[in-house]
């Protein structure tokens, strides 16, 4: 009897996270020509409009290009801060460990304004380097948590035997320990990539005039009430960043699987 | 060098680049508005250095910034309750559900990955004038003309609760799926209904995952920005949204780095104390 209520309350609980992203996407296909309930029929008019606006399809590059170099550093740094921290004892890791997490710990309205202050204050005003700079430090301590709870499950035996049958410290890495490290690396990478491409707090204070991102793109038209447009333009984006990963998955799955016999 | 040598100095050559990051895009930043809080905003031209106390005193006398710092706590608090009363039952569910507890999790998992600010500006849609909710009151007949039930502190809270959620779940998750089952069990054989079991085995040994959700969801709404721009109306300013008016919109510089700071000491304080007594293994669990 307590059990049932639990799983109905539990999906009420889901439909509560699901049932206005269904709305979203409900929406985007409605032929009515103010995108509003009641809906008309279906069509796919406002995807039509979506690819043909300029401003969208340049925030979708200014996106997609920051979340690139927003993801290769912020994994660099952050796999090689993990191997560190996963792999030797050090002193004083705990505060090291805090440190950095610490830009998840610091309000990002704060972390927005300090970075922006300090580089303004080095002649670096709002730019694509501070934009970019922001992105890194933001993501960093996701990529690192990420990372690290991945680097726990891989066995140093391997590596060990690599080397006692003779193989260089460097052989080792290359052939050992990064094909290991690959689905870390590849979440580290993924994760990076899709809290910058999301991101709009730090993007507000950091962009330049003139720059849109795909958030700070649909913040700004979302300035004239709600459009069939943004709805359409947050399908693509559902689409993009939830079926994607998904097949993704399901691919390296397939994958490994083969592989595996 | 020695091998020993050479071996002690490898973790920090991987460290270096990470931490020489952190240390100059935050660290160093954050001393330099403490530094800058103090300086004076000038009519024309770069801002005055020196130490000057006005941008404290008017941050931390003026009744405007404290009302809204603290219906800015108001709301965090609120949201953070909401989310646990939603919350627990939900993780409870999927850790002693049978089988399907990874799909669950990935379906909870799922809205994380969608962007902010689509979820936040999906409750227009559903709330707006000529949203679902009126499309169906109408519909119905209960109502003749759409009612505005958007723009308002409720909401904010409900767009906040909304994006907060999974945190909250996954937080009570991990913890109530590192209890041994067999504790409850002991509980019943001794005598304690299921009621009883639950409050005073399982309970007390998932707060740690409680605590964790709910320190995440307080930070993370006082310092939210976007949700009262989107989904409050002019009056529903939280504290974020003043130091971007100080900061982009008015230029003050060094007022708008007394506000950061301000918000960042209180909600530090309360990371302090978590840290003090629960530490930082257990947010880093939920977020792994």
């Amino acid at each position: 009897m307590g059990w049932r209520l639990i799983r109905v309350y539990t999906i009420l609980v889901y439909l509560f996270m699901f049932l206005p992203i269904a709305v979203v996407v409900l929406l985007s296909f409605n032929a009515n020509q103010f995108g509003s309930f009641p809906m008309t029929g279906l069509s796919t008019r406002w995807f039509e409009v979506l690819w043909n606006n300029d401003a969208i399809m340049r925030a979708f590059r200014t996106s997609i290009v920051l979340g690139l170099m927003t993801a290769v550093i912020s994994t660099v740094l952050g796999v090689l801060a993990s191997l560190a921290l996963v792999r030797y004892q050090i002193p004083s890791r705990n505060m090291i460990t805090t440190l950095l997490i610490a830009p998840i710990l610091v309000p990002e309205v704060v972390l927005a304004v300090a970075l922006l202050l300090f580089l303004n204050f080095l002649d670096i005003g709002k730019s694509f380097t501070l934009l970019l700079a922001g992105h890194v430090i933001f993501t960093l301590p996701f990529v690192i948590l990420v990372v690290q709870a991945r680097l726990v499950s891989i066995r140093r035996d391997v590596e060990e035997a690599a080397l006692s049958l003779g193989a260089s410290p460097m052989q080792t890495f290359l052939k050992i320990t990064l094909p290991q490290l690959m689905p870390a690396v590849a979440a580290g990478g993924l994760f990076a990539f899709t809290i910058s491409f999301d991101d709009i707090t730090g993007t507000l204070f950091w962009k330049p005039g003139g720059i849109e991102t795909v958030p700070t793109q649909i913040f700004s038209m979302l300035r004239n009430s709600i459009s069939p447009e943004i709805n359409a333009l947050g399908t693509v984006i559902i689409v993009l960043t939830v079926g994607l990963p998904l097949i993704g998955a399901a691919l390296a799955r397939r994958l490994a699987t083969k592989s595996g016999g | 060098m020695s091998i020993e040598q050479r071996e002690a100095r490898q973790p920090w050559i991987l460290l270096a680049p990470a931490l020489t990051a952190i240390v100059m895009l935050l660290i160093v930043p954050l001393v330099f508005i403490v530094v800058y809080s103090f300086w004076l905003k000038s009519a024309a031209g770069a801002d005055t250095p020196g130490f000057f106390l006005d941008n404290w005193q008017e941050a931390l006398t003026d009744p405007f910034y404290r009302d809204i710092l603290l219906n800015t706590l108001k709301i965090a608090a609120i949201t953070t309750l909401v989310c646990a009363l939603l919350g627990y039952p939900a993780a409870f569910f999927i850790a002693r559900s049978q089988g399907n507890k990874v799909v669950l999790l990935v379906l909870l998992m799922l809205p994380f990955w969608i962007s902010y600010i689509i979820r936040t500006m999906s409750w227009i849609n559903i709330l707006g004038v000529s949203g679902a909710l009126n499309s169906a009151m109408i519909w119905l007949g209960i109502i003749n003309e759409p009612i505005q039930m958007l723009y308002n502190e409720t909401t904010v809270i409900l767009g906040l609760v909304h994006f907060l959620l999974p945190f909250m779940v996954l937080n009570i998750f991990v913890s109530l799926d590192g209890i041994d089952t067999n504790l409850e069990d002991a509980a019943s054989s001794l005598g304690a209904t299921r009621w009883q079991g639950f409050l005073q085995v399982t309970l007390p040994l998932s707060l740690p995952g409680l605590a964790a959700g709910g320190l995440l969801c307080f930070v993370l709404s006082a310092g939210t920005y976007i949700t009262p721009v989107i989904l409050g109306g002019p009056r529903d300013a939280m504290f974020a949204n003043l130091v971007y008016e100080a900061i982009i919109r008015q230029l003050n510089w060094p007022l708008g780095s007394a506000l950061s700071l301000l918000l960042l000491v209180v909600l530090g304080v309360l990371v302090i104390i978590y840290n003090r007594y629960l530490g930082m293994a257990q947010l880093a669990k939920g977020l792994g």
